[in-house]
């Protein structure tokens, strides 16, 4: 990364060094998290009994389970009575009131990634309305979207406007008790996003194009639901690629999707969260849980990934494939770099009839990284005629990094047809100087070959993101090399 | 073009070039042969600017400037173009656009505009029917899966694509039937002119029939030990190497 590490890591930090209780103390809960904790944030965000009654189930649960340690990542043990679990957006005062305030390390990166002029602002957290009026354009969107009756809100609202969906589908997918991480953000998660798609309407344009004009600063314990009715599609972009500042060292986020018959959901997402520095100091933990559910026949949901950002990224994005016919995909290209540990895959659970499921993992590691592939693949007994096709392919940048691979499989259906390729390769010395010698210089030969390596997947993003991807793969392997 | 002045190398702790002087000029081609282990490819890839050898002693002037202080790819960028003896495979990346990449690498630092992909396409097209190459090959992965004399053509049609100053052929008729050989030694034939030097680096004389050299360079232990012109490559041929070493050492 260019940006400038102590910079970024102290504004990571910065709640470390000076205490949670910040000036703003009506804003932001004391550290610690108990049931009044859990209550106040409903409160505070007036939510209806059933919410209030869900969180606290999930909280309880939370507390008798045991943070997870199967994963091939190492970290100092989280002190979770350290954390705010509560805090409201920063107001504009204390915002940057221009570019000229922001980091120019950091505009240097956006200016390498090709990030329109109009957005950096926002990304660097400059107070918007003081910069310039996304309102008009975002206007129009939301008129497009209300007109095909498609409901794209932040969660909050959604409860307040649309109660008896949020009850019905949250927590449908994922369960309180899934696993740790996801039991402490059904308990505490404050904003995220929501998204209903009507039967039988197409999204009229990506979601993406939209959340990134209107993107509030999305929260520690993020909460996504997107629900597509029958016969309905849509197509939603989370992230960005522009290295994102948060002061929250843990991320637990769950996405929950659920398709009904006919319907499709792909959801693409770009991650760049701080990584830590050179010297794997700071950085965030990314420990999400995303789960599709191929509710209806005929439905499918498609992940495409590309993970470049934090310290330690433990995510699985999978898919339940319960309807006949019903399809799965997981795209995925993982970097780790300097001291990052990925553990990421998927898994593909076939219940119902004629099911098909397609893994493409790409893993890159660098310098002192470790980056693990770790996927599942389950075909139940009644899931006859499933098909399954895994691809997971490792690139190695240097001699210190490692890439690991963990497949499971348990095919309980004789009849299921499933398969598995894998190679390891490395960029070698040789090709280097093989491109060296054609006049290409040594990071224009490591970005070639890292691209060629991962356009399986980038040719499933949406085009205008695959472009950013390759130049956000460019920047991250910055000196990986020599 | 290439004046190599009683240049010395090593890798790791050995010597390989051992005080090796060398006068190239524009439209001519030497040929260097030499048993196995008498530093011809080293000679190759010291000139490419390989990392692995250090120049110990002597100078190497290119063009009239010290050619010893660039980077590979600046060298490349001036016109030296290397055919590698094992040219490597780098999946994924195709090799259309690692050549259009190539040479757009050059163009820029002449100061030109990048290539226009038409054109780019109607060239590539035509230099590879002179090869006797399937356009096929501009789709897959550089050298993925090619066989060993898919991958010499292709590095001459990059020689053909990029066209160098100064080319170094490094044992390019290594590994090819006689068809392959006679494709490739046609392509290097259209690419001799009087602007432009070439180097064929080769164990036997047979490249030589069809690649006629203007001077041929005998190398043994790191030295040029007997120059001449196409006949000394016959000679070698009747007598083998051994005559040249006793020569040297006698």
């Amino acid at each position: 990364m260019s940006t400038d590490p102590d910079n970024i890591d102290s504004i990571v930090n910065r709640r470390y060094e000076h205490g949670f209780v910040t000036d703003i103390a009506t804003d932001t809960m004391p550290p610690g998290l108990d049931e009044n904790v859990v209550r106040a944030i409903s409160a505070r965000k007036k939510e209806p009994e059933f919410l209030l009654e869900w969180r606290l189930r999930a909280y309880r649960q939370w507390r008798e389970m045991q943070e997870p340690d199967w994963a091939h990542v190492h970290y100092p043990p989280i002190d979770f009575e350290a954390i705010s679990y509560y805090a409201a957006p920063k107001s504009d005062d204390e915002r940057p009131k221009s570019l000229e305030e922001v980091d120019p390390k950091l505009l240097e990166t956006y200016d390498k990634l090709g990030i329109p002029l109009h957005e950096r602002a926002r990304l660097a957290g400059v107070a918007v309305d003081a910069v310039f009026d996304s309102v008009s354009v975002a206007t129009t969107f939301k008129e497009r979207l209300s007109e095909a009756g498609v409901i794209f809100c932040p969660f909050s609202e959604a409860v307040t406007n649309h109660p008896e969906l949020v009850q019905k589908y949250l927590g449908s997918v994922v369960p309180q008790r899934d696993n740790f991480y996801a039991a402490l953000n059904s308990a505490v998660f404050s904003e995220g996003s929501f998204v209903y798609i009507p039967k039988g309407v197409r999204c009229p344009m990506e979601l993406s194009t939209y959340f990134r004009i209107n993107a509030a600063n999305t929260g520690q314990f993020e909460r996504t639901l997107i629900i597509a009715d029958e016969g309905s599609h849509v197509s939603y972009l989370e992230g960005c690629t522009a290295p994102m500042r948060d002061e929250n060292q843990l991320h637990a986020a769950v996405v929950e999707l659920v398709a009904l018959k006919d319907a499709e959901i792909k959801y693409s997402t770009v991650q760049n969260w701080y990584p830590g520095d050179e010297n794997g100091v700071g950085g965030i933990y990314n420990f999400v849980t995303k789960r599709g559910d191929c509710r209806g026949a005929n439905s499918k949901i498609s992940w495409t990934q590309v993970e470049t950002g934090s310290a330690i990224t433990w995510k699985y994005p999978s898919c339940l494939l319960r309807g006949d016919n019903s399809v799965g995909e997981f795209y995925s290209v993982a970097v780790a770099n300097n001291y990052q540990q990925a553990d990421t895959g998927t898994k593909m659970i076939h219940i119902g009839r004629n099911t098909s499921s397609t893994i493409v993992s790409k893993g890159i590691s660098a310098g002192n990284a470790q980056n693990a592939y770790r996927g599942l693949v389950r075909v139940m007994p009644q899931a006859d005629g499933a098909r399954n096709h895994t691809q997971c392919d490792s690139l190695l940048i240097g001699k210190n990094c490692g890439a690991h691979t963990f497949p499971y499989m348990e095919i309980k259906n004789p009849g299921a047809r499933v398969e598995h390729e894998a190679t390891t390769s490395k960029i070698s010395a040789d090709q280097l100087f093989y491109c060296r010698q054609r006049g290409i210089s040594e990071e224009d030969a490591v970005n070639m070959i890292v691209n060629g390596f991962c356009k399986e997947v980038f040719k499933e993003l949406p085009m205008e993101f695959a472009v950013e991807a390759q130049a956000l793969l460019n920047v991250s392997l910055e000196g990986a090399v020599g | 073009m290439l004046e190599i002045n009683n240049l010395k190398a090593t890798i790791g702790t050995t010597e390989i070039l051992r005080g090796l002087s060398l006068s190239v000029k524009a439209g001519e081609v030497h040929a260097i042969m030499g048993p196995n282990g008498s530093g011809k490819s080293t000679l190759a890839q010291v000139i490419a600017g390989h990392a692995d050898y250090e120049v110990t002693d002597g100078t190497v002037t290119y063009k009239g400037s010290n050619l010893l202080e660039l980077e590979p790819e600046e060298r490349a960028r001036e016109g030296i173009f290397l055919s590698f003896q094992y040219p490597v495979e780098i999946a994924g990346v195709n090799n259309a656009y690692l050549l259009k990449a190539s040479m757009n690498a050059k163009r820029k630092h002449q100061g030109l505009e990048e290539i226009d992909a038409f054109e780019f396409l109607k060239l590539a097209k035509e230099k590879m029917a002179l090869l006797g190459m399937d356009p096929k090959f501009l789709n897959r992965g550089v050298n993925e899966g090619f066989s060993g004399g898919e991958k010499k053509r292709n590095e001459i049609l990059q020689m053909a694509m990029l066209e160098p100053s100064l080319a170094i052929l490094d044992e390019t008729d290594s590994g090819l039937d006689i068809d392959a050989l006679r494709a490739v030694a046609e392509g290097v034939n259209s690419l001799r002119t009087p602007e432009r030097a070439i180097i064929l680096v080769t164990h036997y004389q047979r490249l030589l029939d069809y690649i006629e050299p203007d001077f041929v360079h005998v190398l043994s232990e790191g030295r040029i030990v007997r120059s001449g012109d196409k006949s000394l490559a016959l000679q070698l041929e009747e007598k083998g190497y051994d005559w040249v070493r006793e020569a040297a050492t006698g």
